[in-house]
């Protein structure tokens, strides 16, 4: 009897072996995984451009241009991408134009280059560069039904420059350069024949110049100039055929200038006889037909001119509104669009140029209050069922935000404003309450046992393709991950994001749906002051024992202007409502924020900011805070990098500021330390820092041989790169002799400077990471003609000879003494240099609760995806022929480049465009972090560095764990039985 | 031919000599500074003039020190720079000491400098006091050297601190670290010779000179990322070559899978060896059965 069970136990160890020889180290995910804790959203920006498909293609389309340099069609039905290109930032669409209704022309970096798109599917036809110079406000004009040739003419106005270029193919069929010297095209037209161009340009301020071309080759045939006494401002407008509307230089009146005949004629209006406000700036826009808006900043008057006599008042909107350009209607003429603000409604009219008295449609729409005064209107008519003109319109809010407004109704609307993040700061959800419990999702036993049948079927791999579709649309409902409360694992949490816009919107992070947002009044623009900015979000109560029932809230900073000496504005947000809990005007400037790790007794954190005179200011502004303060004062150090004077310095705070010494809340600084990097052949090109959140693990690292080395873990390390002048430019722009790069760590509390290193021939742009006692930093080798990845680790040697176990046992070791940054250290230095084949456009490194995990750093590459690259490759032990202790520590061959494996790209098949950050935030569980990268584009997925070695997985089939257990079960009784049975039988024999 | 041009030789090493002797006769000579690149000249506190008199009196007594042995020439060459420092209370930067250094041209164009000497002025009554008051108040001790050498008209200097407390032991402790780029001074790291406790007591020195150490430092070249591309390519070639030895025999290769493997089938032969057996003992004789437990027996 003894046979059987070895046997069967043989087998079984055979079955783990094959089982364990299947599960391979990738760390990538499957392809049935996509989607299931990633979300991947797309946006374009905010729109500053768009243009309609003509009515006869029968797809409802609109082409935008957007602030984020994205060209992109939308479908007007739902408001989802076609397709989509952005444009690299160093070439800056300026304008967007429609030919022969297939093409969309685009023209680039102040009117030199010129592309052609494919309507349908948004590939490019062609490309043209014009040689112009590169001017403020090019022009782009489309010439209509050119009888000339079948070829429609594109006429492109740069500077002094026009160039005329074949829509078919880009070819360039005439150029035209006008001798004026500072000559501006300003307009383009057309005469009713389409055999004449006229071109109209302002040299200077005060002259003038009207061109006849003629549009086959581009021969002047007609030449006039005329100065305006008191010149212009450059706001012109064409107000009819020949009548140009411009506004004079001192703002005051506007020009009526007549350009019929061989004399230019003119004949001035004064402003304040049209409108009572002349504060702020004008805008003019025609509507043709003679009807032009005057946009001031309080209101906008719709004026209609009375041949060259003067121009008459028609109507008067208040301002927040806007006005679209005019949109021919075939038969009836021109109608035009406004919009206006009604309480919390907008009004939306639409009115013929031909008759302003009466209005086609006046409808009233309800908006979001979050979304802010409309910016932007794009008119659009199409055919209603009962073939009469309806119109539709797109409208760009303060928010960035698009909508489609129609029949009265909100069609669509897309969050445009998530194009362009500033700062991120996350934000746990509320515990889960007694309540609301688990039952409630699974509502349907039979449902819920289908699941698993399906889910077991796919394991067993017995599913055919529906049932898989099945289980994904399945996985991806199950609302475990998009449920409003705190997990277990700290996977679900809310992304706060702060945008360009002052919009603070919360994201969820199980699929990224918007959960509030908050349109921040104090860093909206005011109708007279400056354009705020938004500048960074914070944390600000994150409640733990103390005031456990109160709800989270975050600080959001900002600038009430764009120099850096304007007034700071102070927002605190509730985190789980969006509601604004308080909002403050400071009354000094804000150049540096300091989040400090000390909080008061409601848990607010303590901040410091720092104001364009080195004063530093204590908020929250209470006694309470104020004392926890005053405690560490004396240990509290800052520094500031100031890249234009290329110095670092380091400071202390002092009682009491010089300004008013009632302030007990302002601190005056006093230098410590400055680091003065020589001009000529330095300039500061990145600082970097450990992240505050950031936790460390162990303090040594365990090296082959049992050897210990201390890490140096300094929360005041900072790494600093300066380039050399010219390396700071393209590649390709300097010599590998006049090209270097040196890379600093300094003490931020002393200024020491820890270690210092020059590459030779190495060249910006430098991107970096510093965690732990490590230093990533990337560079171009001009040498080498390759992209390079440097490391640097540093250790700390003043603690080396704690290897005695028996003093550590005895306590004579000094792992406990307090460390203070005026004690010179010893540091041991180890740095390795590695090639890499991508250009990087951020970086970062993940994030974990307890640092346990091993590092891997976020690379987002050129081509806008995030690779995960393991921390182990960057190590500079790395030998071309480890020892074998070294193997065993982990330690790879030495290869000259660091290893691109496609599978570890995070990002996987997506790509997040104009990628701009990427953030870890580390969840509860150890071994997993969350990673939230953005750009145009937001990415957000989980990653696990050293994979899941804590929990069970996602795809973890209880089920099958269930049905093992119970046959198994099973098995156990019925041979129990049998054997009873035969033992029985052989009893009885 | 051989004596010739031994004596040749000879010439023209007496030659050389001279003309090095010449060289040394004028200026001092480069080679033996290169012992002591970037090294520190530990100098003592030493009294400098007796008079505790204003910075220029001593700089230029200094100068002229200096200058003695080599008239004329040596003038370019010598460089002298003033240490300040602030005792706090208000008074902002007074001189504290000189130093004066050698300024080495190499290949023409960079700058470094060479034989930092040190010099500390004496503490005057009024410093002595207002030390000790910074020492009570666990204030800081700043010293500020100009950022450029050559150049000390422009109003940019380098600046560091430290915590007085952490300076005094049997004398006046100093450890300075001057990161040089060229002519420039990039930073100077002022600190204690030693560690310096947390919490730091007060404690007053019993002499109040300074003893003085200083080292100036230049940035370190990183190493060139190595480069397989060569070795790759070699062992591309000799790819063959370097493969082949270690060709082991099927068995050694694979006796652990064999053993486990063969006393599974020895196990499974016996196994189906008895089933016959008791299947005959059952009186079921099979057809096919019959000759195998015919043959067994």
């Amino acid at each position: 009897m003894a046979a059987p069970p070895r046997r069967s136990l043989l087998v079984l160890f055979a079955g783990l072996l094959v089982f364990a020889s299947l599960a391979t180290r990738a760390t990538a995910i499957y392809e049935d995984q996509v989607g299931l804790a990633d979300w991947h959203q797309k946006y374009i920006g905010k729109v500053k451009q768009a243009v309609y498909h003509s009515q006869k293609s029968g797809r409802r389309r609109v082409v935008v241009l957007t602030e984020e340099n994205v060209i992109s069609s939308l479908d007007l039905r739902s408001g989802d991408i076609f397709w989509r290109h952005v444009i690299d930032k160093n070439d800056p669409l300026d304008q967007l134009s429609l030919s022969h209704g297939k093409y969309v022309l685009t023209l680039s970096s102040g009117g030199t280059i010129l592309r052609a798109w494919n309507l349908p599917d948004g590939q490019m036809i062609w490309e043209t560069n014009l040689r112009t110079s590169a001017a403020s406000n090019p022009q782009l004009h489309v010439m209509s039904n050119n009888k000339v040739a079948k070829d429609n003419l594109v006429l492109v106005s740069a500077g002094r420059w026009i160039y005329a270029v074949s829509s078919i193919d880009g070819a360039i069929s005439w150029e035209k350069e006008f001798s004026i010297d500072g000559l501006e095209i300003k307009r383009i037209l057309q005469s009713p024949e389409n055999d004449v161009v006229y071109a109209l340009g302002l040299a200077g301020s005060s002259k003038l110049a009207l061109y006849h071309l003629s549009a086959k080759t581009g021969e002047i045939l007609k030449d006039i100039q005329e100065s305006l006494p008191g010149g212009l401002c450059g706001e012109t407008v064409l107000g009819c055929d020949n009548v140009l509307v411009a506004l004079d230089k001192a703002r005051s009146s506007l020009l009526l200038i007549e350009l019929k005949g061989e004399r230019i004629s003119y004949n001035k209006v004064l402003v304040s006889d049209l409108v009572q406000d002349l504060s702020g700036s004008f805008k003019l826009q025609s509507l043709s037909n003679g009807v032009i808006s005057l946009q001031t900043s309080s209101s906008i008057s719709l004026l209609k001119l009375k041949g060259t006599d003067g121009l008459e008042v028609i109507q008067r909107f208040d301002q927040p509104a806007a006005v679209s350009d005019s949109l021919t209607i075939t038969e009836k003429g021109e109608a035009f669009a406004v919009v206006q603000h009604l309480g919390s409604e907008i009004e939306f009219i639409v009115k013929f140029t031909s008759d302003l008295s009466s209005e086609i449609i006046r409808e009233k729409v309800n908006i979001d209050q979050n979304r802010g005064n409309v910016e932007k209107v794009f008119l659009n008519s199409y055919i209603r069922t009962d073939k009469s003109h309806g119109f539709r319109a797109l409208v760009v809010m303060e928010d960035h935000s698009l909508l489609l407004i129609q029949q009265g109704e909100v069609v669509w609307s897309r969050e445009d404003g998530l194009a362009s993040i500033v700062d991120v700061t996350t934000s746990e959800l509320p515990v889960e309450k007694d309540g609301v419990s688990v039952a409630d999702v699974e509502h349907n036993l039979f449902e819920w046992l289908k699941g698993h049948m399906l889910k077991l079927k796919g394991t067993l791999m017995l599913a055919n393709a529906d049932e898989v579709a099945a289980i994904q649309a399945l996985r991806l409902k199950s609302s475990e991950k998009n449920k409003m409360t705190r997990d277990h694992n700290g996977f679900r949490k809310l992304l706060v994001v702060l945008t360009k816009a002052g919009k603070v919107m919360a994201l969820h992070t199980g699929d990224g749906r918007v959960i509030w947002s908050n349109l921040l009044p104090s860093l909206r623009a005011s109708r007279f002051g400056g354009t705020p900015s938004a500048l960074r979000i914070y944390q600000w109560q994150v409640p733990h024992n103390i005031v456990m029932r109160e709800n989270p809230s975050v600080l959001v900073v900002g600038k009430s202007g764009a120099e850096s000496s304007t007034p700071g504005v102070f927002s605190i947000l509730d985190s789980y409502s969006g509601e604004e809990l308080n909002s403050m005007k400071l009354d000094h400037s804000v150049v540096q924020i300091i989040p400090l790790t000390l909080k008061d007794s409601s848990e607010q954190r303590v901040h410091l900011i720092v104001d364009s005179n080195s004063n530093a200011h204590l908020y929250p502004k209470s006694p309470d805070a104020l004392n926890v303060f005053l405690h560490e004062m004396s240990n509290l150090y800052f520094y500031s990098v100031d890249i234009q004077a290329n110095v670092i310095k380091g400071y202390s705070l002092q009682k009491s500021c010089g300004l008013n010494l009632g302030d007990e809340y302002c601190f005056s600084t006093k230098e410590l330390w400055s680091i003065i990097f020589p001009s000529d052949s330095e300039r500061i090109a990145i600082s970097e820092t450990r992240k505050m959140n950031e936790v460390v693990h162990t303090q040594a690292k365990i090296i082959g041989d049992h050897d210990v080395m201390y890490k140096y873990l300094s929360k005041n390390l900072v790494f600093v790169a300066t380039l050399s002048p010219k390396a700071a430019g393209d590649i390709g722009s300097a010599l590998p002799e006049e090209a270097s790069l040196v890379a600093y760590l300094i003490d931020a509390v002393t200024g020491r400077i820890l270690h210092r290193v020059t590459h030779h021939g190495a060249q910006g742009p430098v991107h970096a990471v510093l965690s732990e006692n490590w230093v990533v930093y990337h560079y171009f080798n001009l040498r080498a003609h390759r992209f390079e990845m440097a490391v640097i680790e540093i250790y700390d040697q003043s603690r080396a000879d704690n290897k005695d176990v028996m003093k550590l046992v005895l306590g004579k070791h000094n792992l406990s003494a307090p460390i203070t940054s005026y004690a010179r250290p010893e540091v041991a230095v180890k740095s390795q240099s590695f090639f890499f084949t991508h250009s990087v456009k951020a970086m970062a490194v993940t994030q974990t609760a307890k640092g346990i995990t091993s590092k891997q750093l976020l690379i987002g590459t050129i081509g806008d995806q995030v690779l995960a690259l393991d921390k182990r490759y960057l190590d500079p032990r790395r030998s071309v022929n480890p020892t074998q202790q070294e193997k065993e520590e982990g330690i790879i061959p030495l290869t000259d480049s660091l290893p691109i494996i496609p599978q570890s790209f995070v990002t996987h098949s997506h790509q997040v465009e104009a990628l701009r950050g990427i953030v870890s935030i580390p969840s509860k569980l150890e071994s997993t972090t969350l990673v939230f990268t953005y750009g145009v584009d937001l990415f957000y997925t989980q990653l696990a560095p050293s994979r899941t070695y804590d929990s069970l997985t996602d795809e973890f089939s209880y089920a099958l764990l269930l049905i093992t257990i119970a046959v198994l079960v099973g098995a156990i009784i019925v041979t129990w039985i049998w054997s009873e049975k035969k033992e029985l039988r052989d009893k009885w024999r | 031919m051989a004596p010739p041009r031994r004596a040749l030789l000879v010439l023209a090493a007496l030659l050389f000599l001279s003309l090095s002797l010449a060289a040394a006769a004028a200026f001092r000579s480069d080679e033996l500074l290169l012992n002591d690149d970037d090294e520190f000249e530990g100098v003592g506190a030493r009294p400098s003039a007796p008079s505790p008199a204003a910075a220029p009196a001593v700089s230029s007594s200094r100068r002229r020190s200096a200058d003695a042995p080599l008239p004329g020439a040596g003038e370019s060459n010598a460089v002298q720079f003033t240490l300040e420092h602030d005792l706090g209370g208000g008074k902002g930067f007074v001189p504290a000491g000189t130093f004066s250094a050698r300024l080495k041209t190499l290949a023409h164009v960079t700058q470094t400098l060479t034989k930092l000497r040190f010099t500390r002025n004496d503490l005057t009554e009024d410093d002595k006091v207002a030390f000790k008051k910074l020492l009570q108040e666990d204030g800081f001790y700043t010293i500020r050297l100009p950022s450029n050498v050559l150049d000390t008209t422009k109003k940019h200097n380098v600046v560091s601190s430290i915590k007085a407390r952490c300076i005094p032991r049997d004398s006046l402790d100093e450890h300075i670290v001057i990161h040089m780029d060229g002519v420039n001074i990039l930073a100077v790291n002022y600190g204690s010779v030693g560690g310096c406790q947390y919490p730091r007591p007060m404690k007053l020195p019993s002499k109040w000179t300074f003893s003085s150490y200083t080292i100036l430092k230049t940035a370190e070249q990183a190493p060139r990322t190595p480069s397989f591309a060569d070795l790759l390519i070699e062992a591309d070639n000799g790819l063959g070559e370097v493969m082949k030895p270690p060709e082991k025999s099927f068995w050694a290769k694979y006796w652990m899978y064999i053993i486990p493997l063969g006393l599974i089938v020895m196990n499974a032969v016996t196994a189906a060896a008895n089933i016959p057996e008791e299947a005959a003992g059952q009186g079921q004789p099979g057809a096919q059965r019959a000759p195998a437990a015919g043959r067994r027996r």
